[in-house]
């Protein structure tokens, strides 16, 4: 081999490795600058009191609140769906059948569409035709469920997490081994009673990634929300599904580029994208730990 | 032999082995089925709402239309039945939102009834006057201009378009260099150990809320751009789409990677035999190999970006200018609809042009995705296959 030709190869798997550890590098400067900003502010207060002085000063449980709220109603309405409809892709359906895959399409352009359209879609569809219609058939008009609260913005963003609850779910119960199956089978067991007591069980650890992983980003997403629920700013905490709510991350967006004094209230804003990266962070780490014993033991 | 006892005898016969229908067995089947469907209704649900909140924009003409229309009914009544029941017709269709693409020739047909059977018809100057307002607003749509909230209105989407496009250049000149790069180390250089570490890190990066990714932006990046390059406006294109590459870089990384892991062992084996080092390998066998998965990877990037909302909202500057200079602040699609949704009138034209925006932004990554779906991962399948076998 000549020495011109090493030297390029040198060079080429020199730019590779530079593009690698550059994101490593840019991942790594984004955790730490927003820690580093956050971590004066941030406090057990900080978690647990309510904003004070029009959002100057205070805490930010209401937005905690809200966020946990929201992807809770999100969970309960997403992972029984998603897990359903991953059962039927792995279980009943045939691989190569053309509803399969048109299912399958719908979940991947699910996956793709921007989260501004939910957030039009949940405008449009719950808001204004299912709740509009509720309004009108049980209020005489009045209006309740017409209007953006929490039910929706939950439903919409429901809507948004479950292709990532499907996708993890599949994945799972792939790794389910046949012969399980099949002894149940010749055990005189049902196809429905072999999915309940052999399928499920043994795909819980990806029914629990798939949930985290919706979770984190529920959590996270800000655009479906924008017109659907969240709220600048609220005294009491949402008790009932048709009140507004606040949320982490519609609150560092308002606080970042709404508010009065963003210098002033920069600080707060710095611990409020700790607190908001932390938590998705944490739970998409879980996530990615299950995962890769889930994959080991499919191995 | 003497039975067990305890153990029931059964008897197989011919009634005992059949099929049983069972309830609870039918009804599980079918809802699982039935719920599998949801995917799919989402989908046409969500392009039958989106859409349907944007054609007031068109049909509103239509409502104007219809009424000369009537009025022009009631006079001719009894002149000529004929045309009263084609108005009529016509009417009905202008209600109906299902036909309003055919509104051009609907029009053209009202005007040559005009023309032909009455003159001195009085509406017809009515109708000339619409026919106007239909063309200022549908000019507007096309305009350079987008002024919402003016006391004459535009609705140029063109500014919106140029800098959605310019941004997403901008996002994938960094993003889309950088993530396959360093999926080719991933793939074919890095050390087992060193992989277990990039892979799940940029998983991680993934996961990051858009809306921190657009916070780092605003706070931290556009100053240090700004420390730079020392240009006057903080925020503009250039910093929307590094943060953008940001959200893109995952996406592209983790398809490329699995294009290139999917080309099979025989390939590099083959050009190793015949004499060629690793990175000659990787660069003239791998990646070529890999190339529509590769393409797939940049095309569902590009729909990342396209749509993404609150980077652009927070990071861009959000001023509607047409212009080639990076480092002017933009206003992308997604982030007209992000900002100013909240604040319209419902039922409005804004209204209405803001979901037009939507349909237009689910009509284009739906496209994307749908090309890199069948076209370009069916041509990766064939290629591998049809080499192997």
């Amino acid at each position: 081999m000549s020495k011109r030709k090493s030297i390029t190869g040198g060079f080429f798997i020199g730019i590779t490795a530079f593009s690698a550890f550059l994101i490593l590098a840019v991942i790594i400067i984004l955790l730490a600058v927003i820690i580093h900003g956050g971590k004066g502010t941030f406090s057990w207060e900080f978690l647990t009191a309510f904003p004070e002085d029009g959002m100057m000063k205070g805490g930010i449980f209401p937005a905690i609140f809200g966020t946990v709220f929201l992807v809770l109603i999100m969970s309960v309405a997403a992972v029984p769906f998603g897990t359903i409809t991953a059962i039927y892709l792995t279980e009943y359906a045939h691989e190569k059948s053309i509803l399969a895959q048109t299912i399958r399409f719908a979940v991947r352009t699910l996956a793709t569409v921007p989260s501004i359209i939910f957030g039009l879609f949940g405008l449009g569809f719950f808001i204004k035709f299912v709740g509009g219609g509720m309004d009108n058939f049980f209020l005489g008009g009045e209006l309740k469920w017409g209007q953006p609260n929490i039910l929706w913005a939950s439903l919409t963003m429901a809507l948004l997490t479950l292709p990532v609850v499907i996708v993890s779910v599949e994945e799972a119960i792939r790794t389910v081994p046949r012969e399980l199956r099949e002894a149940s089978l010749a055990l005189g067991a049902t196809k429905w009673e072999t999915i309940k007591r052999i399928v499920i069980p043994g795909s819980r650890s990806g029914i629990m990634t798939g949930t985290i992983l919706a979770v984190s980003r529920g959590a996270g997403e800000v655009a479906p929300i924008l017109f659907t629920g969240a709220a600048y700013y609220l005294a009491t905490l949402p008790t009932s599904l048709s009140d507004q709510f606040m949320n982490l991350g519609y609150h560092i967006y308002i606080m970042a580029t709404q508010s009065a004094n963003v210098d002033q209230t920069l600080p707060i804003q710095f611990a409020t994208t700790m607190v908001l990266l932390l938590l998705t962070f944490t739970l998409n780490l879980a996530a990615v730990i299950i995962r890769s014993r889930l994959r080991r033991k499919a191995k | 032999m003497e039975e067990p006892s305890g153990i029931p005898k059964f008897v197989f016969s011919r009634e005992s082995l059949k099929k049983k229908f069972r309830l609870s067995e039918f009804l599980s089947e079918k809802i699982i089925t039935g719920v599998a469907f949801l995917s799919i209704t989402i989908i046409i649900l969500i392009f039958f709402f989106v859409f349907k909140e944007s054609i007031p924009i068109f049909q509103s003409k239509k409502k104007e239309i219809a009424k000369v229309e009537t009025v022009q009914k009631q006079e001719q009544y009894g002149t000529d039945s004929t045309v009263a029941t084609n108005a009529s017709g016509q009417e009905q269709y202008g209600v109906e939102p299902a036909g309003r693409t055919n509104a051009s020739g609907q029009e053209q047909y009202g005007v040559t009834e005009n023309d032909s059977l009455m003159t001195e018809n009085q509406p017809l100057a009515e109708d000339t006057v619409v026919h106007g307002s239909d063309e200022a607003t549908a000019k507007s749509l096309l305009g350079t201009q987008w002024l919402p909230v003016s006391d004459n209105p535009r609705y140029g989407l063109i500014p919106l378009f140029v800098g959605t496009l310019k941004i997403t250049l901008i996002a994938m000149l960094f993003a889309a260099p950088i993530a396959i790069l360093a999926a080719l180390f991933s793939a074919a250089f890095a050390p087992y150990w060193l992989r277990e570490i990039i892979k799940p890190a940029i998983e991680l990066l993934a996961g990051f809320p858009s809306v921190v990714i657009g916070f780092f932006a605003l706070m931290v990046m556009a100053s240090f751009f700004q420390n730079i390059f020392g240009y006057d406006g903080r925020l503009n294109a250039f910093v929307g789409g590094v943060a953008m590459a940001l959200a893109a870089i995952p996406i592209i990384f983790t398809i490329t990677e699995d294009a290139l892991t999917a080309v099979p062992r025989t390939y590099t084996e083959a050009s190793l035999a015949l004499g060629a080092t690793r990175w000659q390998t990787a660069l003239f066998v791998t990646l070529p190999a890999a190339t529509p998965g590769i393409f797939a990877a940049i095309l569902l990037g590009i729909g990342r970006v396209f749509g993404e909302t609150m980077i652009a909202l927070m990071a861009t500057g959000n001023a509607a200018m047409i212009g080639i200079n990076p480092f002017e602040s933009v206003r992308t699609l997604a982030a007209t609809i992000g900002a100013e949704m909240a604040e319209v009138v419902f039922g409005d034209t804004h209204y209405n042009v803001l979901f037009l925006i939507g349909s237009l932004l689910f009509i284009f990554t739906f496209s994307l995705n749908a090309l890199a779906e069948f076209y370009v991962k069916g041509k990766l399948v064939k290629r591998f296959q049809g080499k192997q076998s």
